[in-house]
């Protein structure tokens, strides 16, 4: 289905949605309501996504991903940032917070916590349309529609409640809540991860036929790197709330330039009994994120660390060999200070 | 007066026969485990691979009967030669520690926030082995430097929730082994942690079992991993064992279909541009189980044999076993 | 790319045959845990034998309730045609008891049902909307929970004068702070749970999601800590009576009548315990049932 998109102002080359300086501190308070540190959580992030295609977002926990999602979503207010819709600014003069959100929807991790436990199925995803100025018959036949769309048959599964259902059933009726609303762009955060394999399969196939038929643009966060490999045409990597790396995923998965990407590669399981990890390419835990270190965040694990990378924070700059593929990382940038800066670059 | 925690003489430390539990409330009587038997070798490391409502971390709970009240065990458990099903609960807490020893997917269920871990871990030493507490807290010492924790020293006096992720979990495998146990019970984790952390402690649990010769049962979902632990595997699927084998034979040729189709809907490195095969429909319920092969509604290469009879887990070949009823058929398309 | 594994078609029929009837919503199952649990259905049957002989009270006792008769004082139970026997001004005992049911439990329900309404708004939206709004809904709150109930209860009928509705006022009163405090607890759970974050995600506003998405969520526990009330309610609205504070003679009312009966309490002890019986009674009735809501509420999952 490739019927051109009324909304679609921009044409094919316009990113659906360009992100910059995005930037989110949670408030620590103390016992006295004072607000006593911050939670760096997403640290001045910019990045675009181009229309019809996944970009998958890895990270371990505490690296922003999920702040970045629900921050795009508009459930939670950027402290900094600025968004551009399909060519229109969001915001003073452009199109409304509002608009946006209407295009831009969300399914989260939880299958169940994310169901209202007292609302059935069709329930769940007609108060959605209801809410768009939908009439409840029309809304009520839409969300029987939108439950065949996702495989569930609604003489079965319309009355149902969360708890009568399986963990891939809920995840679908999300889908279809998220889906019902026709929006462009859909944020998946972890929406596969909780799943058992033999559903999460029939899950991400489930999103990928959707994408296809309803001409999808997503945002796919996740921690597990093969799934995103599977399903992303393009990876941002990030850590301690800052975009390490970004590019085509054929290309980061075969030249991966960050350390951290490097490190994170090297820690999937080999899935081959012969071939085991033999040491852990990383030691401890990722820093806290409310005192990230110095410079590069990623330093403190990284064995290639040297004095420039805890003087100066790396610029997230596109690589001389592939213009879409960007790396914050000193060793990348050649005249950077580092001793190693530039040879990886030379060597490929 | 600690147990005796050396194996039997055959050098099986674990040996569990025809095992069921089943959940009774007033409301629903389930079976989870369904005729699990296994032997386990000193120093072996098993893995009971299986998704959610699989019956993996009762069957491996039944062995210290770490179970609700609502359960009722059935069959024969023995752990290093004693009948664990017949002891009371005042054997059982001697048995806990000493002979086997737990580590869970949440570090936090394992300590007490309110008193710090080498008071925790120090006084287990003391309560199972009358040893002084100068000399438990020594021993605490050690084996938070064993377990790799940095500055094991300061870290004996911090508290649960002063510890990162990894360092909890590294704190709470100290604990397990704080009385050397024959015998580590793991039950997924590395589950909760991030990836660079999970293949740290899967490492860590793989070199001290080698090197404090522990037999080991490893419950996990994911095949990963077991094929970084694992020596045997041992698949379930509602609340029985279909295939068991060791574990590089049984990821390179897996005889069950409900095993191939785990495989099939796992994603791999070379996933990538083909569509997903998927198990069709969804985990069996324990409630409602169809008479015959309890995967039976969602296989692909079933017959009307397999909606009857209830197969049997059978030797295939040399420490392999699959309960199918056509397993050559699944296994000839790896 | 895009060879349809997913459809429902896909499925064999052996998987999408349902077992079990869908679609059974938490009242009914609340429901049919309640009508399993013997103790709820004997407290049930008591309390509705109670509230139906006090509404249906004049067709079931013909005598009329404020009837005097000085010959016939303090009669004991059985005598002269009078059941449960006389009151101190010769008043059918049996009689009064019915009739003071309507009072005892109109005062027991009543002033719950008010500062439920009340006391629930009020906390559901300091805990939906939390921060400055919370802080001042729950400071002005806090500030009537400091007193003991019983003891505010008892100054503000003081302070408003004798009078049922004066105590169903100052009842409503009592009541508000502690079911607001629940329903706030109850309503900041339920809002951080991902399904009202998906339904802001979907553009509705504030009161949309409180109405359709908190309000089936919070009620039942609101219910069944309010239900817990309606013994104390009773109990304390008889207290009030009994002081003088509450329903005036020559009203029919239990707490009042215990009053009342006090004097002949040597003469006539079976008279003079019976309103006593019967606060126990409904209180206690009142308070298993509570018990069994909340324990049906428990097991849901």
């Amino acid at each position: 289905m490739t019927g051109a998109d009324p909304r679609d102002r921009g044409g094919p080359q316009q990113p659906l949605l360009i992100v910059d300086g995005l930037k989110k501190y949670f408030p620590l308070r103390n016992a006295l309501g004072t607000v006593s540190a911050h939670v760096q959580a997403v640290d001045g992030i910019g990045f675009s996504i181009a229309k019809g295609e996944t970009l998958g977002v890895v990270g371990e926990s505490g690296c922003g991903k999920s702040t970045t999602a629900r921050l795009l979503m508009q459930l939670i207010e950027p402290d900094a940032g600025s968004f551009v819709l399909d060519g229109d600014p969001v915001g003073r003069g452009g199109v409304t917070v509002r608009e946006l959100r209407r295009q831009v929807q969300m399914v989260f991790q939880d299958s169940y916590a994310s169901l209202n436990p007292r609302h059935t199925a069709a329930q769940e995803i007609a108060f959605g349309l209801r809410v768009i100025g939908k009439d409840t018959a029309t809304a009520e036949a839409e969300a029987r529609q939108t439950l065949r769309m996702v495989g569930l048959d609604p003489d079965l599964y319309a009355g149902r409640y969360p708890h009568e259902m399986s963990g891939g059933q809920r995840q679908r009726v999300n889908i279809a809540r998220g889906i019902a609303l026709n929006p462009r762009l859909l944020i998946l955060d972890e929406a596969v991860s909780a799943l058992d394999k033999s559903v999460q399969a029939q899950v991400l196939n489930l999103l990928d036929d959707l994408k296809q038929r309803l001409n999808l643009t997503y945002l796919f966060i996740s921690h597990d790197l093969n799934v995103v490999h599977y399903v992303s045409d393009r990876v941002l990597v990030m850590y301690l709330g800052k975009i390490v790396e970004v590019g085509p995923v054929d290309r980061i998965w075969r030249e991966a330039a960050h350390p951290y990407t490097r490190a994170l590669f090297s820690s999937r399981l080999s899935m081959n009994p012969a071939l085991r990890v033999a040491a852990p390419p990383l030691s401890g835990d990722p820093p806290n994120p409310v005192r990230p270190p110095s410079g590069c965040r990623f330093r403190t694990r990284c064995t290639l660390a040297e004095d420039v990378c805890a003087a100066s924070e790396p610029a997230l700059i596109p690589s001389p060999l592939d213009a879409a593929h960007a790396v914050a990382c000193h060793i990348a940038r050649a005249g950077s200070g580092h001793s190693l800066a530039g040879a990886l670059a030379n060597a490929a | 007066m600690p147990l005796d925690a050396t194996p039997a003489r055959n050098g099986t430390i674990a040996e569990v026969n025809d095992l069921s539990v089943r959940f009774v409330t007033r409301d629903r009587d389930v079976l989870v485990v369904d005729g699990v038997s296994f032997t386990l070798a000193a120093g072996e490391v098993l893995c009971l691979l299986g998704e959610s409502g699989s019956g993996k971390t009762v069957t491996m709970r039944s062995l210290l009967r770490l179970l609700p009240p609502s359960a009722r065990i059935g069959g024969r458990i023995d752990v290093a030669g004693h009948d664990v099903t017949a002891m009371s609960d005042r054997q059982l807490e001697r048995l806990r520690g000493p002979v086997a020893a737990m580590v869970f997917q949440e570090p936090m269920t394992a300590f007490d926030p309110v008193f710090t871990i080498g008071t925790q871990i120090a006084e287990t030493i003391v309560s199972h082995e009358g040893i002084s507490y100068r000399a438990a807290r020594a021993r605490a010492l050690e084996l938070l430097e064993l377990v790799q924790i940095p500055s094991a020293a300061r870290r004996l006096d911090a508290y649960p929730h002063e510890l990162s992720g990894g360092l909890r979990q590294r704190a709470m495998i100290a604990l397990a082994l704080s009385c050397r146990p024959a015998l580590l019970l793991a039950d997924e984790p590395t589950t909760a942690l991030d990836a660079t952390v999970q293949i740290q402690i899967l490492l860590l649990l793989r070199q001290l079992q080698r090197d404090l010769g522990m037999a080991t049962i490893f419950v996990t979902h994911d095949i990963g991993v077991a094929c970084e632990v694992a020596d045997r595997v041992a698949v379930m699927y509602g609340g029985r064992f279909v295939e068991t084998g060791p574990i590089d034979q049984v990821i390179a040729q897996p005889a069950h279909p409900y095993t191939v189709g785990l495989l099939n809907s796992t994603v791999h490195e070379i996933s990538r541009g083909a569509p997903l095969v998927p198990i069709p429909g969804g985990p069996p319920d324990l409630a409602d189980m169809p008479p015959g092969c309890s995967f039976a509604p969602r296989c692909s290469a079933k017959s009307t044999r397999c909606d009857e009879i209830r197969p049997v887990l059978a030797p295939i070949s040399a420490g392999r076993a699959v309960a199918c009823h056509h397993p050559t058929l699944a296994g000839a398309k790896p | 790319m895009s060879t349809s594994t997913t459809g429902l078609a896909a499925l064999p029929p052996a998987v999408r045959k349902v077992a079990r009837p869908p679609g059974r919503s938490f009242w009914m199952r609340l429901g049919r845990h309640l009508l399993r649990d013997r103790v709820a259905i004997v407290c049930l049957v008591i309390l509705l034998a109670i509230a139906l002989s006090a509404i249906f009270a004049p067709w079931l006792v013909p005598a009329d309730p404020y009837k005097t008769s000085m010959l016939r004082r303090l009669l004991p139970p059985g005598e002269r045609g009078y059941l449960l026997g006389t009151d101190e001004l010769g008043r059918d005992m049996l009689t009064r008891l019915l009739y003071g049911g309507r009072v005892s439990l109109s005062m027991g329900l009543a002033p719950v049902v008010l500062a439920t309404l009340i006391g629930g708004a009020l906390g559901i939206i300091a805990g939906y909307f939390g921060r400055q709004v919370n802080m001042l809904i729950m400071r002005v709150i806090d500030v009537f929970y400091a007193f003991p109930s019983v003891l505010l209860a008892v100054a503000m009928a003081g302070v408003l004068g004798a009078g049922i509705m004066n105590s169903l006022i100052s009842l409503t009163l009592v009541f508000i702070p502690p079911i607001a405090r629940v329903a706030e607890s109850v309503t900041t759970q339920v809002r951080n749970q991902d399904f009202v974050e998906a339904a802001r995600a979907t553009g509705a506003g504030s009161w949309r999601i409180i109405v359709e998405h908190m309000l089936a969520n919070v009620t039942g526990p609101i219910l069944t800590y309010a239900s817990s009330l309606v013994s104390v309610s009773i109990i304390i609205a008889s207290g009030l009576s009994f002081l003088g504070l509450g329903a005036r003679p020559p009203i029919a009312d239990w707490g009042l009548m215990l009053n009342t009966l006090r004097q002949a309490v040597y003469v006539a002890p079976l008279n003079a315990v019976l309103p006593g019986v019967m606060i126990f009674l409904t209180s206690v009735s009142f308070n298993l049932l509570s018990d069994s809501l909340r324990t049906a509420m428990d097991v849901r999952a």
